[in-house]
């Protein structure tokens, strides 16, 4: 065997060894089983908590409201477009409550004058209609086509 | 050197090249070149899932509630210019110019800037990751913080991304950014902590008229399946060959 190699081949081992070695420190735990990302990082991403809870958890106590809301026209929107997330309410009923939203600007969200909106919508030029009052003053926000006064 | 000499060692180099060439060609075909390198592929089983995303423009109304939801859901800096999802106003005068406005992506609400006379054609463009099989982002990342899922989510691995921007700049739809608070990269998970758990995601939990569609493109029966036999979708920017999941309803050639 030339001297040459017989310097370099241990020199090498040990640069493979040493290589090998901080590898093994560095690459996380699970990176790479199913593909060159740390597979450990799905379950990590399924762990955290829910904000919204979903119109079926309202469902289980508000039933009532829900099927009267299907007569009308705000049929099959979730409780918490409007009331905002509701998880903290399931977790706590008496002392937290959700949002009950009053503005005029809230409605508008969906109802103000717009040309951009689908003509489906009902759609009302909040600079003229009842400038002073809330929607919900004379509007039921759960039966839209019933009026309060 | 003698000419038989030449044409002897000639014939030596032919034959050399040849088998080294037909050599390459044989082990290209067992595996074939693919620019595209951390693409995930669609599951073959029908019991597999395979999320996709559905968005019917004419049926948002703007109110911007997605918008809204999905930073309370995913806790996202309340200050502007950090969204998940977003929602774009595309206002096409009668001149033919573009306007598109989108004001604190939407959750504010939006006011037509543009007087009712000269508008030609005004539309609500709710925007998303798209969840792209062959994500540019994907590629994109040094470190394989960044992946899809078998279930074709495409997420981020926030203890392990280092925070260096390519795959913001890789996007060709401008879906993510720099959570300001954790400064690694950011983007929509398709609320994977959600949909997991069988429940669907905030933006289509909140969406009052239905515009937003989750759905499994590998179940026939899904919503998201129906919706896309039942109108023309498209994709946004399909030239880029992204593969794309986010189909798009009523998508006029302005959006961009």
């Amino acid at each position: 065997m030339p001297p040459q190699l017989k310097r370099l081949i241990p020199l090498f081992a040990i640069f493979i060894f040493l290589f090998l070695a901080a590898r093994s420190f560095l690459v996380p735990k699970s990176f790479g089983e199913q593909g060159h990302y740390r597979f450990n990082s799905i379950a990590e991403n399924k762990e955290k908590a829910m904000i919204y809870a979903g119109k079926e958890a309202c469902d289980d106590c508000h039933s009532d409201r829900i099927q009267e809301m299907e007569t009308d026209l705000h049929k099959g929107i979730s409780c918490e477009t409007c009331h905002g997330p509701g998880s903290a309410h399931i977790a706590n009923p008496d002392s937290i409550k959700p949002m009950i939203p009053k503005g005029r600007d809230f409605c508008g969200m969906c109802h103000s004058l717009n040309p951009s909106r689908s003509k489906l919508v009902h759609q009302v030029d909040l600079k003229e209609h009842n400038v002073t009052e809330n929607c919900i003053e004379c509007h039921n926000p759960h039966l839209p086509c019933q009026m309060k006064k | 050197m003698s000419n038989e000499e030449i044409g002897k060692s000639r014939r030596k180099f032919i034959k050399k090249a040849a088998t080294v060439g037909s050599l390459l060609v044989t082990t290209s075909l067992f595996t074939p070149f693919n620019a595209v390198v951390y693409a995930v592929e669609r599951p073959k089983d029908p019991s597999k899932t395979w999320w996709g995303y559905g968005i019917d423009i004419e049926k948002c109304i703007g109110c911007g509630r997605c918008a809204n939801a999905c930073k309370t859901e995913n806790n996202i800096p309340k200050q502007p210019f950090y969204f998940r999802t977003w929602v774009e106003q595309y206002t096409i005068k009668n001149d033919g110019t573009v306007k598109v406005e989108s004001p604190n992506g939407g959750i504010d609400g939006f006011v037509q800037s543009v007087p009712p006379e000269d508008i030609f054609k005004a539309f609500f463009v709710p925007k998303l990751c798209n969840h792209c099989y062959k994500s540019p982002c994907v590629q994109a990342c040094p470190v394989g913080a960044t992946y899809e899922t078998p279930d074709g989510v495409v997420m981020v691995d926030e203890t392990y991304c280092i925070g260096c921007r390519y795959c913001v700049q890789a996007c060709p739809y401008g879906c993510r950014y720099i959570n300001p608070a954790k400064n690694v990269a950011d983007k929509c998970t398709l609320c994977y902590h959600r949909i997991s758990k069988g429940k669907t995601t905030a933006c289509v939990e909140v969406c009052p008229t239905h515009a937003r569609i989750l759905g499994n493109l590998n179940d026939p029966k899904s919503p998201l399946v129906k919706f896309m036999k039942e109108h023309t979708c498209l994709v946004l920017k399909p030239h880029l060959n992204t593969g794309s999941k986010c189909f798009y309803n009523a998508l006029s050639g302005e959006v961009r």
